[in-house]
């Protein structure tokens, strides 16, 4: 349906994407007592640590391999070697994912090569998993990181199997790089409420949920545990969330033999609806338990009353293709019009689906005067799209990453019929929440003269 | 690397104005100050971060960065400058190099377009033109670039040559002063001069610090005329070698800038802070001397004084409300350079005992001072393990941290008041005023009630006292049918209720769910 359009520039205003190592990084994070590891330079990791911690207001341990100019040019395999082993010593990972960066890939290492090497000749780092993805900075954005890391770790560790020895109630539930650690907590809520028992690749909905541990161990605070990954050979079925989440879901059918469908949205009644008679199918039921029954009829219920607020209203999205099919497909449902569209990857087949007449590949600028252009009522992006809110003084939801100037940006939850209500309401309530009072002029009549108004005496004194 | 660079990068290494570097011998110094990385144990940012610190407060040019995604993508937008004027640094500007572009060598082409896109969108007054790694590895030549665009446009472009791996931060904070020496310093004129101008060198106005200093200054009839750069117009940098004295606030960052305005303008530098009471008072006590030296009205000095007596009087009676509520609390402080001390002495005059402070990045004068205050080095640490950050103040050896951004959840996740002194807080703490805000900051979070109940235990961290218990239930559980009585079976995780008509067991279930490669049919 939309068009992509590319514009014809050499300058990226207000960046609306975030690079693909972050994405990597966040995607290792939802791995147990992990750490992820970038190579590159040490200025790439901390602006992504930055980055991270604004969002999820968590320490986040992220490191480097510190390349500097020299190791640049020679090549950074002692770097690696290096950096794993003083990891090793520090925090005792089980395990390291590391992920380039435009520099190392500007060079043109072969890593992979390398770490096999390293990982068969140091005996001594067998009990760290140690997998890499290849991430430049300058192909792709955040969404595509989190897919190659997801995908590096099945390639990495997820056993082979010739033959299905299948555990019928366990389903693998792959997390796209849109999804909130309250948005992954909620998808498992739904499936475990069919009695079936996920095992969650990559899991940040315990490891960057916010929570006090009882101690400061300097990897990640939970996340999927190295030995469910292995368990993940023996699931029935694999839900995969994102379309970024593809490759991986074909990754493990061809590994386990799992067949695996795609679930694009799971915002917004139709999409739930789809990801529910899976699970159905998947116990085996015609009866779902009765809350989801029961969340279901208040979606509707909320439905109802939003759609005063969202038919006809004009909405201007910038996200990661996931994020923006998902979010612009649930409000089209609710008739809202998607009159600009900005997303920050080509590498994804959705673009063509987004309901939109065009999908621009661009940056914050860009969707500042596709709105203004489109006389959007509303926005959803980033929180660096406060610059468009001020600028053209219409309201902001803040979706995506990074949300930097709200807390509890973990804690948002979109998703499933309970998620998609709280959207509806949030959505209705922002539109809700500009005041227009209508003037004759607005009407296209000559204004009141001021004549006729009545001014109040000053005060006298 | 380009040669120019490298022997940019020896010359600033070669500093005859700072302390440490002089007492290192030739061959230490041509290796310079930055510490060789550990991979796997590096931490901070690099070249391009520090130069862009450095520069971004000015206010009314653009920041173009040449480079991929990351370098500004992940960072723009991020410190707390203030400014008084224009928005435009704050807009996020860069080439998001492609693969394209770098296999192609297309970069430069792309640099000209973008500064041309630049000038014609957002017409600044100079361009800066910002050099990463990815660029300088394959060999762009910005210099050139830049060069051809001023020519093309008419429109100053500066090229700023920090790219990442050439060092830390600390390294790019010089190379961005380099670069204003090199560009813009002494190319304009102010329409007037006063005996009363001065540059403020090496401060950000950082949530707006430099205004709560500025009043004091307007009431003596001091005008920053040049500003490095805090709140600054380009002009402001243009015009800095008209004025009669430097105060150079960050001792560590620009003292190139400082000295060579000194050797190329006859500006005289000193070195100062606006943090704490005494530091505030020595600081414009120093900054009057100078002027009346270089020809002010002799009648500043004892203006000065009147002020600072004023002043202080005013400040003490202020804080004194503060002072049975933050008394003997005990502070671990965990930053660096000159706040070191300025920061240690201004609490110490609360009666807070620091128990330890880091010297992370600060200079041996900066150390000696720690010293002279704290009365030994016992208590000054360099770096600190998260780790061992967390055991000291979860085993309550102190009652709230100060600290930049890096450590905050060290602190919060042991359940300690944290206050941010570092580059990215919100709250702006110079000058005399400042130090009342500070003081209020950590009135706010030692004395918040919230702490003593988040530490509270745990309602199962108590055991039970025997009392009454409710009858044994009869039947089996309804929800999950696990039978009552002492020899029920206990799992942590009761298994699930059976379903109505559960999948058969093995294979032929599955087999309906073969993978889907359109999955939109009811999307
Ligand atoms: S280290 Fe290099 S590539 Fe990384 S952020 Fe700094 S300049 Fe950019």
């Amino acid at each position: 349906m939309a068009k992509l359009i590319h514009p014809k520039r050499a300058l990226s205003t207000m960046p609306l994407k975030s690079s693909a190592p972050l994405g990597a990084a966040m995607a290792y994070l939802g791995i147990e007592r992990a750490i992820p590891l970038f190579h590159g330079s040490q200025g790439c990791t901390a602006f992504a640590m930055v980055h991270l911690v604004r969002h999820f207001k968590e320490a986040v341990p992220l490191q480097t391999t510190a390349m500097n100019e020299v190791s640049t040019i020679l090549g950074g395999a002692d770097q690696i070697e290096e950096a794993i082993e003083n990891l090793r010593r520090k925090a005792a990972p089980s395990f390291i994912g590391i992920a380039s960066t435009a520099l190392t890939e500007t060079r043109g290492e072969d890593v992979p090569g390398e770490l096999r090497e390293i990982l068969s000749r140091r005996t001594d780092f067998a009990d760290t998993a140690v997998v890499y993805a290849s991430t430049p900075d300058f192909d792709g954005a955040l969404q595509d990181g989190w897919a190659k890391a997801v995908e590096a770790i099945v390639g990495a560790l997820v056993p082979r199997v010739t033959e299905r020895d299948v555990d019928m109630r366990q389903v693998t539930l792959l997390a796209g790089s849109h999804l909130s650690p309250a948005e992954v907590e909620e998808l498992v809520r739904m499936i475990r409420a069919f009695g079936l028992s996920p095992v969650v690749l990559p899991d940040i909905s315990t490891s960057l949920d916010g929570h006090v541990s009882d101690d400061w161990s300097g990897c990640s605070l939970g996340g999927t545990p190295l030995a469910d990954i292995g368990r993940i050979a023996r699931s029935a079925f694999t839900l995969a969330v994102g379309e970024s989440m593809r490759r991986a879901a074909q990754m493990l059918e061809d590994r386990t033999l799992a067949p695996f469908r795609v679930f694009q949205s799971v915002t917004g009644l139709k999409p739930v609806d789809a990801f529910v008679r899976t699970l159905m199918g998947l116990a085996g039921v015609q009866d779902p338990p009765p809350s989801i029954r029961r969340d279901r009829a208040r979606l509707i219920d909320a439905a109802l009353d939003a759609h005063f607020h969202t038919g006809g209203l004009r909405v201007a999205i910038g996200a990661d293709p996931d994020l923006l099919f998902s979010l612009s497909n649930a409000l089209t449902s609710m008739g809202a019009e998607v009159v600009a569209a900005v997303t920050t990857t080509q590498h994804t087949p959705l673009v063509d689906r987004i309901p939109s007449g065009e999908v621009i590949l661009g940056d914050l600028g860009d969707l500042q005067r596709a709105a203004q252009a489109g006389g959007a009522q509303l926005l959803l992006t980033h929180s660096h799209g406060r610059h468009v809110e001020h600028a053209l003084h219409i309201p902001l939801v803040r979706v995506g990453f990074p949300v930097f100037d709200r807390i509890g940006a973990q804690d948002v939850c979109r998703v499933g019929y309970r998620g998609s209500r709280a959207f509806l309401y949030e959505i209705a309530n922002t539109v809700q929440s500009i005041h227009h009072r209508a003037r004759p002029e607005d009407f296209g009549a000559a204004p009141i003269p001021e004549e006729f108004e009545h001014v109040p005496h000053a005060a006298r004194h | 690397m380009t040669d120019a660079l490298k022997s940019r990068i020896a010359d600033v290494f070669d500093e005859p104005a700072c302390g440490t570097n002089v007492s290192k011998s030739e061959q230490q110094r041509k290796k310079g100050c930055a510490k060789p990385l550990t991979p796997g144990a590096a931490a901070g940012g690099c070249a391009f971060d520090g130069a862009k610190i450095v520069l971004q407060p000015i206010v009314d040019v653009a920041h173009l960065v040449h480079a991929p995604l990351a370098c500004e993508g992940n960072g723009w937008d991020n410190r707390g400058a203030a400014s008084s004027g224009s928005e435009l640094y704050r807009i996020g500007l860069t080439t998001d190099m492609t693969e394209l572009d770098i296999v192609m060598g297309y970069g430069e082409k792309k640099l000209f377009r973008a500064i041309r896109e630049t000038i014609e969108s957002q017409n600044p007054p100079a361009v800066f033109v910002y050099a990463t790694c990815v660029p300088a590895l394959i060999g762009d030549d910005i210099d050139a670039v830049c060069k051809a665009a001023t020519a093309k446009f008419g429109v100053p472009c500066i090229p700023v040559n920090a790219p990442g791996y050439v060092g830390s931060k600390n390294l790019g904070n010089k190379l961005a002063g380099e670069a204003m020496l090199d560009h813009v310093i002494g190319t304009m004129e102010p329409a007037e001069t006063t005996p009363c101008d001065i540059n403020i060198v090496g401060d950000y106005n950082l949530s707006g610090e430099l205004w709560q200093v500025k009043p004091l200054l307007d009431r003596l009839g001091i005008r920053i005329l040049g500003s490095l750069a805090a709140d600054a117009r380009y002009k402001q940098v243009a015009m800095m070698h008209r004025a009669r004295v430097t105060m150079m606030v960050c001792s560590k960052a620009l003292i190139n800038v400082a000295r060579k305005l000194e050797e190329r303008y006859g500006i005289p530098y000193f070195e100062g802070s606006f943090y704490g009471i005494s530091d505030t008072s020595d600081s414009l006590r120093e900054m009057c001397r100078i002027l009346v030296e270089r020809g002010a009205d002799p009648g500043l000095r004892d203006r000065c004084e009147a002020l600072i007596a004023e002043e202080e009087a005013a400040i003490r009676a202020r804080l004194a409300p503060y002072r049975p509520r933050v008394e003997g609390r005990k502070v671990l402080l965990y930053t660096g350079g000159h706040k070191s001390w300025s920061v240690v002495a201004a609490l110490q005059e609360l009666g807070m005992e620091v128990i330890g402070t880091s010297v992370r990045k600060a200079t041996e004068d900066d150390k000696g001072r720690v010293v002279e205050i704290m009365g030994d080095d016992k208590h000054m640490f360099d770096n600190m393990a998260p780790k061992d950050m967390y055991r000291l103040l979860k085993d309550a050896g102190a009652d709230i941290l100060m600290s930049g951004g890096r450590s905050q959840f060290v602190a919060l996740k042991a359940r300690m008041p944290w206050v941010d002194v570092n580059q990215e807080k919100h709250e702006p703490y110079a000058g005399y005023m400042g130090m009342e805000d500070l003081v209020r900051a950590i009135d706010r979070a030692v004395n918040n009630p919230m702490w003593a109940e988040l530490r509270e235990p745990a309602p199962w961290d108590l055991p039970l006292t025997a009392g009454r218990t409710l009858p044994a239930p009869a039947g089996p559980c309804p929800v999950t049918g696990i039978p009552a009585g002492p020899s029920r079976p206990v799992t942590l995780v009761p298994p699930l209720p059976p379903f109505a008509s559960p999948p058969a067991a093995g294979g032929p279930a599955v087999t309906d769910f073969a993978s889907s490669r359109t999955d939109f049919e009811d999307c």
